[in-house]
């Protein structure tokens, strides 16, 4: 009892990146506290799965697994996650925040009036003291999120409501193996007694999801480029750095949106969240929207004509001057002094 | 479909956290809130577009925004009513202070049940929370199924409506039974802009504390002699809510602490677009295995 729960995504048969880095948080949570650690797995055809979660550090496997569960429909996994909720009462309950977790994370909220706190950066274990009747409490979930656009980070707790809910950004928590795989022992929902007729009364009429060709987060150097960049001509530069380098390229918000670059490509607040060993921000100011999702780069090289960008505050190196005249010198020195 | 849907646009004025210029940045590099301007939420005027095209497409629809704040909330009322909202209604009162998502969105569904609506319309989230929470908790609150991140309604049948979802790698289409909650995407279409001559008849809608403030203006006999310009106004009382589930005591969430963003300012080395400097930097990264 009052275990840690994990949400389980799926993504075509797979297990979610998302979902696996939260079992990595959640067991040094499970481990502070002293309890299990448990996967919630809602799908269908979901047998097997219970290996890899295992690794991740599920010591139980809660499997739900019916033609009804997939592709995921909000009402039926809502239904299933709030009877099981209820039947084992788990501490925290958390999820991916990503078009599945933040479409049902708040509607399990509001079926159990309990607290859900969005988009997570940090969760920590501590205590609280409430400011206005003095009561205190111990071994509360600290939820640490971004809020009014970046400029603020608020932390979030939930008192006297249980289980404590959270979603978590994908790419923000580090995704490892336990040093030893968890027992992964799998138990079967008894999900008839929760999923009511009319919760399958919403049809999928059509689907269609290509597989992500895109994906910079794993990347350990990234060049990204603003809307300095000037034009969807000039960022082909970017393109031409990154390939000399072996470097994934990413994009400000600012630059995708005057339709230098894909969307797939944005880092930030809106877009994904990296923290690659060298970044190179070509062209890029330095809001707070941006900087949200870089700035744990092991080392960031800003190039930019406005010596006074907020990005060079952040940076470890700020090159001033021209992108276009400095990028084919990076590309001309890297290639003389690495032969 | 049957005609005559009364569609209802959740929506909420936001501090405009988009575009935090200079002036609205303390001299310790924090954000002052109270300088950044108040704005319709970018996607709730989404939302507006999504209902008014169906009003536009089922006969004798009507579409009403609601939403929850103080008084000045009452200007993104006028401002759909300028775009083709037909009314609205502002839920006001310091019994709703420090609401967090679920008590807001317990707020709402009082003021839902008492309106009855077919189709209940709103942004995905709003930009100063971003938690995209509200939409789908108020459609659990009313016992609703939801659509969410929707981009357009495909088709109206006879007791559904058929929306296309923008999730992630591509898209949904789903038929889902109404009444029902939709939220709605910034990639949907934008929204129709004001209208001139509903400008200038709508400028003048005025909601009661409005009127209160001033009830011998001009404007307050005008909005008594042509009631389409009275905005619904209604206190806590008005939409029979459990006092327990409202505001800061309704609210599981606590805020424990808020914490400004500073940029952590630390010395970059200052280089220029020199040879010399780019030559030696690229030295430098690949002899410290940054690179390659």
């Amino acid at each position: 009892m009052n275990n840690i729960f994990v949400y389980i995504e799926l993504e075509g048969g797979k297990v979610a990146d998302v979902s696996l880095e939260l079992l990595t948080k959640g067991r040094e949570l499970a481990a502070t506290q002293g309890v299990r650690l448990e996967a919630v797995v809602i799908g269908s055809g979901v047998a097997g799965l219970e290996t890899e979660l295992a690794k991740y550090g599920a010591d139980t496997v809660w499997v739900a697994d019916d033609e009804i569960f997939a592709p995921f429909r909000t009402l039926p996994h809502t239904a299933v996650m709030c009877g099981l909720i209820e039947q084992e009462k788990p501490q925290i309950v958390l999820f991916g925040a990503t078009c599945i977790g933040r479409d049902f994370a708040p509607r399990v909220s509001s079926a159990l009036h309990s607290g859900l706190t969005a988009d997570c950066t940090q969760l920590v274990i501590g205590d609280h003291k409430d400011a206005k009747t003095g009561k205190e409490y111990t071994d509360l979930l600290y939820q640490i999120r971004p809020a009014f656009g970046g400029n603020i980070i608020a932390t979030i707790v939930n008192p006297d409501h249980r289980p404590q809910m959270a979603t978590v950004r994908e790419g923000v928590m580090r995704k490892e193996y336990a040093a030893q795989p968890a027992a992964g022992e799998v138990r079967a929902i008894d999900w008839k007694k929760y999923v009511k007729d009319s919760d399958l009364a919403v049809r999928i009429v059509e689907r269609q999801i290509e597989e992500r060709k895109i994906d910079i987060k794993g990347a350990s150097i990234i060049v990204a480029g603003g809307y300095g960049m000037g034009s969807k001509e000039n960022f082909k530069l970017v393109h031409e750095l990154a390939d000399v380098l072996g470097a994934e390229v990413g994009a400000s918000r600012a630059a995708v949106d005057a339709g230098f670059t894909e969307h797939e490509r944005q880092v930030g607040q809106t877009g994904v969240t990296v923290r690659p060993k060298l970044y190179i921000a070509c062209g890029i100011s330095g809001q707070i929207q941006h900087t949200a999702g870089m700035e744990e780069s092991s080392m960031v090289i800003s190039i930019n004509n406005d010596p006074e960008a907020p990005i060079n505050k952040i940076a470890d190196y700020a090159i001033t001057g021209d992108v276009n005249e400095i990028i084919p010198k990076m590309i001309k020195y890297y290639k003389q002094n690495s032969k | 479909m049957k005609q005559n849907l009364k569609i209802v646009v959740l929506a909420k004025q936001v501090p405009d956290t988009r575009n935090v210029g200079k002036d609205a940045m303390t001299p310790e590099g924090t954000v002052n809130r109270a300088a950044l301007p108040a704005i319709f939420n970018p996607e709730d005027l989404n939302a507006l577009e999504l209902a008014l095209s169906l009003k536009d497409r089922t006969e004798g629809s009507t579409v009403h925004i609601l939403t929850m704040g103080p008084q000045r909330a009452a200007d993104i009322i006028r401002d759909a009513m300028f775009r083709g909202a037909d009314g609205g209604y502002l839920l006001s009162g310091r019994e709703f202070a420090g609401s967090d998502t679920l008590a807001t969105s317990y707020a709402l569904s009082c003021a839902l049940k008492k309106i009855n609506p077919d189709v209940i319309i709103a942004g995905r989230q709003a930009i100063d929370g971003d938690t995209a929470q509200v939409g789908p908790q108020v459609a659990e609150k009313l016992g609703l199924p939801q659509v969410t991140y929707a981009e357009e309604i495909v088709e109206i049948k006879e007791s559904t409506l058929v929306v296309k979802r923008r999730i992630e790698g591509g898209y949904e289409v789903v038929e889902c039974p109404v009444p029902a909650v939709i939220t709605v995407n910034a990639s949907a279409a934008p929204c129709r802009p004001r209208n001139a001559k509903r400008v200038m008849t709508y400028k003048y809608a005025l909601c009661r504390s409005e009127i209160a403030a001033a009830p011998e203006s001009e404007a307050a006999q005008r909005v008594a002699a042509k009631p389409y310009l009275q905005i619904v106004e209604w206190a806590a009382a008005e939409v029979d809510p459990d006092p327990a589930q409202l505001g800061l005591q309704g609210s599981p969430t606590k805020v424990k602490r808020i914490e400004n963003v500073v940029f952590q300012a630390k010395e970059a080395k200052r280089l220029t677009a020199a040879d010399e400097d780019i030559n030696s930097l690229m030295v430098e990264l690949i002899a410290s295995h940054t690179l390659g």
